[in-house]
């Protein structure tokens, strides 16, 4: 079975400096797909790759099933969005619009109504006469969205475009990319190092960690079932618990929980708001442990209380004020984790 | 307070008085020179007369002599620029680890005396010279060239010579600022590097280009040792008749006219060069 988009054993190496080893991926039409990870993780040099900015040291990458690396960046069907944006200075915004279809020959009469088309999608279509410098950051991102949409990609990466934002702006935007993206129906690569904006905007996340992909699935699942200490705590807040499984139970000090899992050391991830007070659980299986509340940072909507039991330090979010004593939580909220 | 105006004016004063010095007094008694005159026993009489300026405009050989500078200087900016241009996309784009040296060998040749390049160029092109030399051991031709020295061609490729690197830093400097990201969003959008280049290098270097060429085209205008050292009759440029007013002519009022006008020239070109330079910079 082919898919859409499809690399295979991806690795990068800069001199002796491995930046990428063998990521193996495969993407959807229609896809948005977030590549995920700290500074250094790799995915800038794996979105350069597709561009075709870098070349891999190994592994292929196809786009419908055609080999795509051996393709100069400048006869690739994808575009990319730009952190800085990298509008054209001297040109106004109709004018950077046009470049792409420009520079392919594109008659006259086709060009204008599909800039101006363009411009329209992104609201701003009033902007075409202004230079990039006459316009705000958020106008300039929408254009630098509307240049590469305009030419009808089969695969637009975005690098980060959202991080130059302010916080308000930056919600707005995502909105807007998630919305624009269904319209166009076009597959989505968008980059980014920050894990709320990636579980906000994406259909599948793939979690990059030194080069390599630690975990791949949807929102939920990467966030609700972490596989590793890092994904964990990498994605949203998480508790990390230690203990130890024998004979099926895993006994971790404040409490113990039935564990399907061999004898030894284990890790297990509990969320903040998986735990609540006990006079509020509901539900089977519950785990019921007692913990002193050693403070508590109101933050509105809720609280997070930093609980402490058994010397292990918990962090719970809560909706109202608790003054300690017993908590609960439900046994399938504490995911066991593979060690590292 | 008193104490810090009075530092204000130590580091103010030194600047200022060289600027009046050595600017602002010659240039005065230039002007004022142009204005006066010479009696019969070539003493300077100082009555205000516009004598000068009408012998300038009434006298052709001016008029011709400013044109050929003219023409040589925007030559010498045309070669500049052809060799110049190249040389600097290769430094910025192509060069890698050899950029610095590169570097480094378009400036210093500027450390080497004007004197001796000029020189330098009258022993290649000379009828003993080491191009002629060349041209008859390769039988491609039977006599030495006499075109190659004292005529206005050694003359636009000493001064292109010299004034290239003049070219070559703004150039350098302009395309240095250009964002990698451009590039690589121009190939991104389907551009192959030849419309890159046309599209986006080029216009972005156009401030660069046009500051580089208003050095070359004014320092080659008003240059005087070239065509002095290389040039015959037929190169003879404004300079040289300035600095023969000045020298064997002694006549100072007439010689200063000329300055004065070569000064109103270089000014106009450089308020214009500098408003398009504004100009650009602001789109």
């Amino acid at each position: 079975m082919s898919s859409f988009l499809r690399l295979e054993g991806v690795g990068k190496r800069f001199g002796e400096h491995t930046v990428l080893e063998s990521i193996s991926l495969d993407v959807e039409q229609g896809e948005f797909l977030t590549l995920l990870g700290e500074s250094g993780s790799g995915k800038t040099t794996l979105l350069r790759i597709l561009a075709g900015f870098e070349e891999p040291t190994s592994g292929r990458v196809l786009l419908d099933d055609q080999r795509l690396d051996a393709l100069p960046a400048h006869r690739r069907p994808i575009h990319t969005v730009f952190q800085s944006y990298a509008l054209f200075p001297h040109m106004n915004v109709f004018n950077n619009v046009a470049y792409g279809l420009r520079v392919r020959g594109c008659p006259r009469g086709e060009m204008t109504s599909r800039v101006q088309e363009a411009l329209a999608k992104v609201r701003m279509d009033r902007f075409a006469t202004h230079f990039p410098r006459q316009i705000s950051g958020g106008q300039k991102q929408r254009v630098a969205l509307a240049r590469a949409l305009v030419n009808r990609p089969r695969l637009l990466l975005l690098d980060e475009p959202l991080s130059a934002l302010d916080a308000n702006l930056r919600v707005e935007m995502q909105r807007e990319l998630k919305l624009l993206q269904r319209e166009v129906g076009i597959t989505f690569i968008f980059v980014t190092h920050d894990q709320s904006e990636a579980l906000a905007i994406s259909d599948r996340v793939v979690l990059l960690h030194h080069g390599k992909v630690e975990q791949c699935g949807s929102p939920r699942t990467i966030y609700s079932t972490p596989r590793t200490p890092y994904a964990a705590s990498f994605l949203g807040k998480s508790n990390l618990i230690t203990g130890t499984v024998r004979q099926g139970v895993a006994d971790c000090g404040a409490f113990s929980v039935p564990a399907n899992l061999p004898d030894g050391p284990v890790t297990f991830s509990l969320r903040p708001e998986c735990i609540v007070p006990a006079t509020e659980a509901t539900g089977e299986h519950l785990v019921p442990f007692a913990a002193e509340v050693v403070a508590e940072q109101f933050h509105g909507a809720d609280s997070l209380l930093t609980l402490r039991c058994a010397g292990m330090e918990l962090s719970a979010r809560v909706a109202a004020l608790h003054n300690g004593g017993g908590f609960a939580f439900r046994a399938h909220d504490l995911v066991p984790l593979e060690q590292e | 307070m008193g104490r810090s105006r009075l530092s204000a004016w130590l580091v103010t004063l030194p600047p200022f008085a060289w600027i009046a010095l050595f600017l602002f007094v010659p240039y005065c008694l230039l002007f004022c020179y142009s204005f006066w005159s010479l009696d019969a026993n070539q003493q300077v009489l100082h009555h205000a007369t516009f004598a000068n300026y009408l012998h300038l405009a009434t006298t052709p050989l001016y008029l011709t002599v400013i044109l050929r500078s003219m023409r040589i200087a925007f030559s010498v900016v045309l070669l500049s620029l052809a060799i110049g241009y190249p040389l600097a996309c290769f430094l910025v784009f192509q060069a890698g680890k050899y950029r610095q040296m590169l570097y480094q060998a378009v400036i210093i040749p500027l450390w080497i005396s004007y004197l001796v390049r000029a020189y330098a160029w009258k022993v290649i092109f000379g009828n003993e010279g080491v191009m002629n030399t060349l041209l008859q051991w390769c039988h491609a031709t039977s006599h030495p060239l006499g075109f190659l020295l004292y005529s206005p061609f050694a003359v636009i490729v000493t001064l292109t010579h010299i004034y290239a690197p003049f070219v070559v830093l703004p150039v350098v400097a302009s395309l240095e600022k250009i964002p990698p990201e451009l590039l690589e969003s121009s190939s991104d959008l389907g551009a192959n590097a030849w419309q890159t280049f046309a599209r986006v290098i080029l216009p972005l270097s156009l401030p660069g280009v046009l500051s580089g060429a208003t050095f070359a085209f004014l320092l080659s205008f008003g240059d005087f040792l070239a065509p002095l050292l290389l040039g015959g009759p037929s190169s003879v440029m404004i300079a040289n008749i300035v600095a023969n007013l000045f020298g064997a002519d002694y006549n100072w009022p007439l010689g200063a006219a000329v300055a004065v006008l070569i000064l109103a020239m270089v000014l106009t070109i450089l308020t214009l060069t500098q408003k398009l330079e504004r100009r650009w910079r602001a789109a």
